[in-house]
């Protein structure tokens, strides 16, 4: 693999894993912490959103964040004819 | 048969099972020994790692903790999942495409040093061994709560099981009992959350129970009615900033423990250690998304079927006269009207952090004092589940801790035997002998950690709850830089390392120094606002922030380093990785 054709894989690498970890951020450190005060006037069916997001929707979130992942490095590893 | 009968024969029955896997599973040589042969499926290795990461503290304490702590309960929830997103995306694959054997493998070689391995080898047997002590108490709390076992005898029971396993088996027999252990304990969790959420809101899922009735909001009122804090409401017990700080200091450090890493040295490719990650979120989210439903279950029932009663009509209650007994549930009419109320405060004084049953606090009107772990354990008979499902749950505590303690009891093997034995100190011993030291160090460290549980000295409760700040500030930067920074170079990442550490220690020893020196108050009340559990937060920082200073300062890592990075980066060819090379 030459090098231009390496940078542009691990640059397609490191912005994936940027965007996920601002999602990963705003639904912990965001809406479970620093907004969940504001976002519990908000009910999600019966609960308020912030306490959802604090006890059930980041973790969630967390899951789906690596599975997407996942899914997307096995595209771009075959993209770049790295994969293994 | 009673509820007694079918406790011992399930633990007897599961851990012939465990004790048959491992035998099954028996291992000859190294790759077997430390990393399973390479050869787990992502899916197996996902429910591995569940049962490696989940405590009996999870198992057991978690669901109690947060319905005390009701919405700053996150801490725990999000701090103890969030963690495996970073092991996923920045440590994960590349660890398993670099090979080898063990976390100090990878930064002794990333920065061609035997000081900064032997530092790694001498974290990982420290903060393994601060943790496995935990577990060693869980293993007495099951026993002695279940069975009435004498808890040192239930100890040294316990461990000579998991030391079987992961003498004969080594990690691959390790890897399949906790697949097991796994299956144990999940069940046994949904089970009693399924059951309490059915009786109280007539839908048996947990999760959907907790979003979709209002159950959280009637908790939460009941609460406002005696006086207590709010449920749903944040920042009832911590401040913003401690929230948020403890809640990272627990996902970075959960992403630096070394015994949670190396489970992904063990699948085939770096693509299927990403994936595996996933999985094993997904099975760590089915008991912690069932967690926090229970803890709003089991309070509000408690909360209803207590306050206000005659105290003679609570102990008529079969589950209330058996946990009495235990002292995990206790009353104390303070104002003597022969009624119990719930009230905020203690309802007993502290003694050494543990509530003195003589000696009632009058400042407050509290009568009813509720332990942590009552959440889980009584539940079963709250909701009337049949004995069988009662004993699952005894079984499934006692798989939690084995579980977990199988995994750090070998990666403190691989640490001694591997690191410092075969990498620094006797670079030619044969295969054979490498495994027989690392048997040998998986009985040593198992005694020690019976000591540490028999016989717990007043620290070690507290050092526990710190094994991830330290590894948040130790372990961590050092992997990350190593993989996504090819300038970093040796003399930072040592200097980075030892900042961070020491800062961590010494600002935990300052604010606990009442319960780890005996001092009569402590040296230090926060740091800034930020406490003890969420100082391992700013030592990473500082790690990341000499680190990066200290290399620019000093010459550029050897090319041959700048190459391994490259390779590491590149998933292409992890599946050759095969014995010493790569």
């Amino acid at each position: 693999m030459d090098k231009a054709n390496a940078d542009a894989y691990w640059k397609a690498n490191t912005s994936l894993i940027r965007n996920l970890l601002i999602v990963w951020a705003v639904v912990s450190y965001g809406c479970g912490i620093v907004f969940a005060q504001t976002l519990n006037n908000i009910k999600l069916f019966s609960v308020p959103l912030g306490f959802w997001f604090a006890h059930q929707g980041a973790i969630i979130i967390f899951i789906v964040l690596i599975y997407v992942y996942a899914a997307q490095m096995n595209k771009i590893d075959r993209q770049f004819g790295v994969e293994d | 048969m009673t509820v007694e009968t079918w406790t011992w024969s399930i633990i007897i029955l599961t851990l012939i099972a465990y004790g048959y896997i491992a035998w099954r599973t028996h291992v000859k040589e190294v790759e077997g020994f430390y990393v399973a042969g390479r050869g787990v499926h992502p899916i197996l290795n996902g429910m591995a790692t569940a049962a490696d990461w989940m405590s009996a503290a999870s198992f057991i304490s978690m669901a109690g903790l947060i319905s005390f702590l009701g919405f700053d309960g996150t801490v725990y929830l999000m701090g103890w999942t969030g963690g495996y997103v970073l092991l996923a995306l920045l440590l994960a694959p590349y660890l398993r495409k670099y090979g080898k054997f063990t976390v100090p493998d990878f930064i002794g070689d990333r920065y061609y040093s035997n000081t900064a391995r032997a530092v790694a080898a001498i974290a990982t047997i420290f903060i393994s061994l601060t943790y496995i002590s935990g577990q060693m108490r869980g293993v007495g709390i099951v026993l002695s709560r279940y069975l009435g076992v004498d808890i040192t005898t239930g100890i040294i029971t316990a461990l000579v099981v998991v030391a079987f396993i992961g003498v004969i088996g080594g990690m691959k027999g390790i890897t399949y009992t906790q697949v097991a252990q796994y299956g144990v304990l999940i069940l046994a969790y949904l089970f009693v959350g399924g059951a309490i959420a059915l009786i109280l809101t007539g839908n048996p899922i947990p999760q959907l129970a907790l979003t979709f009735t209002d159950i959280a909001t009637r908790l939460s009122q009941i609460q406002v009615d005696l006086g207590l804090k709010e449920y749903v409401a944040p920042f009832g017990n911590f401040t913003m900033l401690q929230v948020f700080t403890i809640t990272l200091a627990l996902m970075v450090g959960t992403a630096g423990l070394p015994h949670v890493i190396v489970r992904f040295y063990t699948v085939p490719k770096a693509s299927d250690a990403r994936i595996s990650a996933g999985w094993a979120l997904l099975f760590i989210g089915l008991l912690y998304t069932t967690a926090p439903a229970l803890a709003v279950f089991a309070k509000y029932n408690l909360l209803q079927t207590l306050n206000g009663k005659s105290i003679e009509e609570v102990r008529a209650i079969d589950w209330v006269a058996k946990w009495e007994k235990t002292k995990l549930l206790t009353f104390y009419d303070k104002d003597g009207d022969g009624k119990v109320n719930f009230a905020p405060g203690r309802v007993f004084k502290l003694s050494g952090g543990r509530p003195d049953f003589n000696n009632p606090d009058m400042n407050s009107k509290n009568e009813i004092h509720i332990d942590n772990d009552i959440i889980v354990l009584s539940t079963p008979e709250v909701a009337k589940l049949a004995p069988l499902i009662i004993a699952l749950v005894a079984a499934g505590g006692l798989a939690a801790a084995l579980s977990t303690a199988d995994g750090l009891l070998i990666a403190m093997s691989s640490a001694v035997s591997h690191d410092l034995y075969y990498r620094i100190l006797r670079p030619k011993a044969t295969e054979a002998q490498r495994l027989l030291v690392g048997r040998i160090v998986i009985f040593i460290a198992a005694a020690i950690a019976a000591y540490l549980g028999i016989r717990p000295p007043g620290f070690v409760a507290e050092v526990v709850a710190f094994a991830f700040g330290l590894a948040a500030a130790s372990l961590f930067p050092p992997i990350v830089m190593g993989i996504f920074d090819k300038r970093m170079n040796r003399e930072g990442a040592i200097s980075g390392l030892i900042t961070g550490l020491v800062f961590t220690l010494v600002m935990i020893g300052m604010q606990r120094s009442v319960q780890i020196f005996g001092t009569p108050a402590p040296l230090m009340g926060d740091f800034l606002g930020i406490n003890a559990q969420g100082i391992g937060v700013v030592g990473m920082l500082l790690n990341f922030v000499v680190a990066f200073i200290v290399s620019r300062l000093t010459p550029p890592p050897p090319k041959e380093v700048q190459d391994l990075v490259e390779h590491i980066r590149i998933p292409k060819g992890s599946a050759d990785v095969k014995g010493e090379g790569h």
